[in-house]
This record gives C-alpha cells, structure tokens and sequence, in this order.
C-alpha cells in the first residue's frame, strides 16, 4: 500500500505581532507560585501592607479552589512553570523617546504611536509585567480625569483603589481571579468625574515578550454621574513553544446615568492561556456598551459580565471570535438584570476554520426584581470547513414572569455557491472567502473606530493566509 | 489575407460533455459564437441550459469530461471562474446569491479593479455606478445595501443585469434573467441588456419562455435538447417552438 503523505501545516506569518525582543528585565521572581513569590512582588511594588495582606489572602484562596470542570481542557497549563512577574528595565515614561529603543520600537510596529497622535486622549502601554508609557492630553488633566498605571494609583488615589479593588470581581469568584489577586501587576486605572465626557477614547495596549511569562494586569474603571468613556484595550505576544499565562481582570464601574464603551481586539499568540475576567457594574440609567474582538490565544475562557444594579441599566454587547488551527475559544456574554426596566442586546459572531473550535457560553438572568426587562441575545457561527467546530450553550435563568427574553442561534458553513459567485465576478478564492467574512464580522467592525476596523481586517486576512490546501 | 471585415470567433465549443454528480447533462455540444453576435438557447426542463452556463463560468460542481472551450483562440477548459472572468466571460445567474456586509458598491468596485486592465478612480467609478443605475431605473440607494440581501427576486435581476453593465464583459451569458420578473421589469432589464449589445460584445440568452425575445433581437436561436443542440436558425425558430412545443424536436436528438 502506498504510503500517504504527511500534511504540515505552517505557522501563520502574523507579521509584526511575532516580533520577539531579547528579553531584559530589572527583576524577575522564580517560576511558580507560593508565599514567598507574592510577598515578593508585593515587596518589589513598594505596596502598603493591605495590598500585600491582600495578595496573601487571594493565594490561599487560589489554593482552595478547584479548577472549573467545564469548559476547555486546561490541565497542560503548569503554573509552578509560569514565571508572575516580570519587571521591564524602564522605568513608566511619560515620554516615548525614554523608553528603551526595542519596547518603542515593538509598539511603534504596533501602531501605538500612531494611533496615540490621531485618534486617542491617552495612552498607556504595558510591557511584560509593568507599564512602560502612560500619557493623556493636557485639557483632559485639567477636567479632573485621572489616567494612570494601577501601581502609581495603588499610592497615589490609595482610597479610591481600596474601595473599589476586586469589589466588582472578587478573589473566590473562581480560581484564576484568586490567582489575580494573589499576582497582579501593570494594568491601567481611570476615573472620570461627574459629568465629564471623554470624547476621543483612551487605549491601554499589553504586550507580553517574555517566553513562559504571565501577565495579571488590572484595569479599574470608575465613570461617575453622568460621565462618558470609550475606553480600548488592545493585547498581543509573540508565539514561543512554552505556554505563556493571561489571566487579567477588569473592573468596571458605571455609575448613575453614565456611559462606558470598552472595545478590545485581542491577538495573543497561539502559545496563550488568556483566562481572563471582565465585568461591570452598572448604575441606574447607566450603559455598559462592550465590543470585543478574540482572535488569539490558545485557549481562552473569557465572558465579560454585566451586571445591570439600576432601575433603567443597559447593556449591548457585540462580540467576534475567530477559531483557527489549535485554538479553542470559549467565549461569551453573561449579563445579570437586578432592577427593573434594565435592557441588554447581546450579538455575538464565531468564526472556525482548520479544526478550531469557537464555543458561545452565554448567561441572562432575570433576577426577581427585575420586572419589564428586556434582554435579546442573537448568536451566529460560520465554520469555513467540516473539520472545524462551533457550539452555543446560552444559559436563561428567570427569576419573574414580567421579562421579554429572546434567543436566537445560527450555525452556517461558507457556501461555495457564494465563493463561486464571488469568483464569477473575477475575485479569487482566497479573496472571495476573505470577503464572505468580512462581511459576517461587518456588525462589529463598525462598532470600531476606523484604525481598529482595519486592524481587525488584517487579523482575520492572516487568519485565512494560514488556510492550507 | 485578414481583411477589415473578417469576423472573429469568440467562443468555440467542441463535444462538450459535462457531468454533475455522475449524472452526464452535456452529451456532445457544439457551439460557436463570433463578436458582436446575439444567441439564443433555449429547450425544456432538464435539457442542460443552466448545466452550460454553469459550465461555462467554471463552477466546481460541474465536470467537463469530454471537448473543449475555446475563447479567443485559447482553450479555457482548465481555468477557474475569476480568471475566465478576468478574460471578460460574465454569468447573470438564475439565483444570485445573499452576501450580508459586503455594500453592492465596495463589491463592485473591487470586481471592476479586478477585471478591468485600467485602473478606475472612485470618483469615476462612483459615476459609472450612478449612470449605469439611473439606466436600469434602480435608486441609488442600492448602492448602500448588502448585496442581494433582502432583495426582491426582480430586484437580484436588475442587480445581475448592473454588474454586467459596469464589468462591460466580453461575453454575457444571462441564465433565465428573464425568469420571476414582471412584465415591466422584464422591459427594464431588456433595455438595460439591449443597450450594452455592440458590435464587440457577446450576448448568450438562455431561456424557456420568449417574453424577453420581444425586446432583444438575436442572429441565432438553439434548440438544446438532453445535453445537445439539436436545431439552429434564427428569430423564426422561437415561433416555431411556440407553435409546435418541444416535443417535435426530441426526436432529432
């Protein structure tokens, strides 16, 4: 019998995102997690000691906490191999000619600097464990709203980060955010006053260079009375052949007739645990709009939470998973109604493609008080071949009777009558494919400001480069 | 000696026999068409009509098994549909597909890059578009919207009958585009496909029914039966058909 060939499938080109720094650092801890690595950090950051005692207290809960049992498998994530904290050799600048030649010149490639001169009001980029560069426009100081690292804000807004710490998400919610608490580092911290509205968004990049690294950055949120934010995150690293660790937190707080946009378009590298919790707290009359675009990692299990506390609260979430070659994404919105007459609209897309497997996990609940609401949830799929795999497990739990809740779920393949139509009209396989998707993620990319939009096309043109055959 | 008044062949095809699915539709059909003529096919259910269009544009479903395509002196047997239509072969399709997100004019403006040598600025292929619209009494809003999606069965029509007007092919091959329209709508597109008939362009109607044979004038009608043509004349033959149905030619086969 003839002997069949063996397929090798070649590492998709990502271009600038696989840009891989020598790494230095000012410090590191030894790989693994116990005691004396927390103390360490936190002896590292200079923290008063509630953090420290904090830290602490998040570890033994860690400890005492199962991994969660369903979900992607994630036993091949070893965390006694992880190295938690990474300190670069900079100090955070406020300008990016002191930033060390190869971090500016990575977020250069990026297009951070660009996109901070254009279309932002403040910039804060993150590298390896701690951030490296925070900037915000002049006229936005001068209205009260603060833009800084989590570390300076843990001394210098002290009160205003101990009342809202790990409130929205505490350390015994699950295992990874125990770990969050226990390790943290880097993240961005905002506050905008009552009334203040910021109108051009500010964006926080983290960019992971260390190989078997993890990175537990912490953005806090607090958008008072009547404020307004578009606040974008952006995430990447390049691909090395040790499992690297995500496991970020984002604390969200909407108060009183406010408004919060948070847009993130992720590309970790396919070498990626991204564990990550996001979740908002959001007041009466106030909005939570998410947009959130996964498009790396190895496995991600990532559902940004709403939790809708005010009589009149709303949320929208429009969401894009893309699933290729050994990624499972298990993404999703969960949002929880409290008051009355609250209001959530949930789209969510999945794209699959070279065996990858997207899965929608959502959650709505009605909560007994939460008479009049209204919650809409539309999930739809598209596997761009047989051998890729897309699921929706979306989870209604109602509490009261005086809720109007809708679902809707749609799993399509790509038609190859529409390639061929396409195709009729001169336009290449490649292409034709690239177009039918572009046109299904069309919801989100216009939700984005432009320079995203296109960043978000040019993900999803390397994703199907790496089609093979 | 070439002459002035030579006529050039456009489009030869030899023996096809074509299969879709193992079952063989094309048994052996002979086809010839020079520049700037107007062909009509027509024949029953079945016979292979939709089989040569489909053929014709290269759709992957469809096998040639047997003969050749010649277009422009080159055999095109093995080429996939957007380089045949890079070449100028144009298929208005019977049921043309739904592509949410993607605006008729971002589509159309990338197919007309693709298949025209020139390069076109927007803003002159923004006046193209508007021009070309207004001819097939089409808003200006379509434009905007996704292409076909949501569109009327007339309105995917008029749509198809637009690209060939803005892709300017060399070849149009219309697949019943006559079918599910209105008798107006019939005269819109009609015109629309009567205006771009020159002295160049190649106009292949397949159809089974004559209401647009009222408004386009062809130089030959076919009559294909199971997989073959089996009779070829001109406009009279369409009254014929009319008069003694399709049955009369069977036995030619």
């Amino acid at each position: 019998m003839e002997k069949r060939k063996k397929t090798y499938v070649h590492d998709v080109d990502r271009g600038v995102y696989d840009i891989k720094n020598e790494v230095k650092f000012r410090y590191k801890v030894k790989s693994g997690l116990d005691e004396n690595v927390v103390k360490d950090i936190s002896k590292q950051k200079n923290e008063p000691e509630w953090m420290t005692e904090f830290r602490l207290n998040s570890l033994k809960i860690y400890n005492e906490i199962k991994l969660p049992e369903w979900g992607p498998d994630i036993s091949d994530l070893n965390i006694d191999k992880i190295i938690t904290y990474i300190r670069p050799n900079t100090n955070m600048q406020g300008s990016w000619d002191k930033v060390p030649e190869d971090i500016k010149n990575t977020f250069d490639k990026l297009g951070i600097q660009k996109a901070e001169k254009h279309s932002l009001a403040g910039v804060g980029a993150q590298y390896d464990s701690e951030v490296v560069y925070h900037n915000i426009k002049e006229d936005l100081i001068k209205q009260g709203v603060v833009y800084t690292d989590m570390e300076t804000a843990v001394k210098e807004y002290e009160p205003m980060v101990k009342e809202y710490f790990m409130k929205c998400v505490e350390p015994d919610d699950h295992k990874f955010a125990a770990l969050h608490g226990a390790v943290w580092s880097g993240g961005s911290f905002v506050y905008v006053p009552k009334g203040v509205q910021v109108d051009i968004p500010l964006q926080s990049y983290f960019r992971l260079n260390a190989p078997g690294a993890g990175q537990f950055e912490h953005t806090l949120i607090i958008v008072d009375e009547g404020a307004k934010l578009h606040f974008i995150e952006g995430c990447s690293a390049p691909k090395y052949s040790v499992n690297n660790l995500h496991a970020g937190c984002v604390e969200l707080f909407v108060k009183k007739d406010a408004t919060l946009r948070y847009s993130t378009i992720e590309n970790w590298s396919k070498n990626m645990y991204n564990l990550n919790t996001k979740r908002a707290i959001v007041e009466e009359n106030a909005t939570i709009e998410w947009v959130s675009g996964s498009f790396g990692s190895k496995v991600s299990m990532l559902y940004p939470t709403s939790v809708l506390k005010g009589k009149g609260a709303k949320c929208e979430y429009t969401g894009v998973t893309f699933a290729g070659e050994g990624q499972n994404l298990d993404t999703g919105a969960q949002v929880v109604h409290l008051a009355e007459h609250t209001y959530s609209t949930i789209s969510s897309k999945s794209i699959s493609k070279s065996g990858g497997v997207a899965t929608y996990r959502g959650l709505v609940r009605m909560g007994k008080n939460a008479r009049h609401s209204k919650s809409t949830v539309s999930c739809e799929s598209l596997m761009l071949d047989d051998i890729s795999k897309s699921d929706t497990i979306p989870v209604l739990d109602i509490l009261n009777d005086e809720v109007d809740v809708g679902h809707e779920a749609k799993i399509g393949r790509i038609s190859d009558e529409t390639i061929f139509y396409l195709m009729s009209r001169g336009i290449s396989e490649k292409e034709a494919k690239a177009m039918i998707v572009r046109g299904f993620v069309e919801p989100m990319s216009k939700e984005l400001p432009l320079e995203y939009a296109v960043e978000m096309n040019n993900l999803i043109n390397i994703e199907l480069e790496g089609t093979v055959g | 000696m070439k002459g002035d008044f030579k006529v050039n062949t456009l489009l030869e095809i030899n023996n096809l026999h074509t299969k879709v699915e193992d079952m063989q539709i094309l048994k052996g059909l002979n086809l010839k068409i020079n520049e700037g003529e107007v062909h009509v096919i027509m024949g029953p259910n079945g016979a292979g009509k939709s089989t040569l269009a489909n053929t014709l544009m290269a759709h992957p479903k469809y096998t040639i098994t047997e003969g050749n395509i010649i277009f422009e002196g080159e055999e095109i047997n093995n080429l996939k549909a957007d380089e045949r239509a890079k070449r100028g072969i144009f298929l208005s399709f019977q049921y043309p597909e739904e592509v949410p997100g993607i605006t008729v004019e971002n589509f159309l403006r990338t197919s007309k890059s693709l298949t025209s040598a020139n390069p076109i600025s927007i803003l002159n292929f923004r006046r193209l578009l508007k021009e070309k619209m207004a001819l097939l009494k089409m808003d200006e809003s379509y434009a905007k919207r996704y292409l076909n999606v949501g569109f009327s069965g007339g309105e995917k029509k008029k749509n198809e009958v637009l690209q060939m007007a803005i892709l300017e092919p060399k070849l149009a091959i219309l697949d019943e585009t006559d079918s599910g329209l209105d008798v107006d709508a019939i005269k819109t597109v009609s015109e629309g496909v009567g205006l771009l008939s020159d002295s160049k362009r190649s106009i292949i109607i397949i159809t089974h029914h004559n209401k647009i044979l009222q408004y386009l004038k062809p130089d030959y009608v076919h009559i294909l039966i199971d997989g073959k043509i089996v009779k070829t004349g001109t406009s009279e033959l369409v009254h014929e058909v009319e008069k003694n149905g399709y049955e009369a030619y069977k036995n030619l086969n």
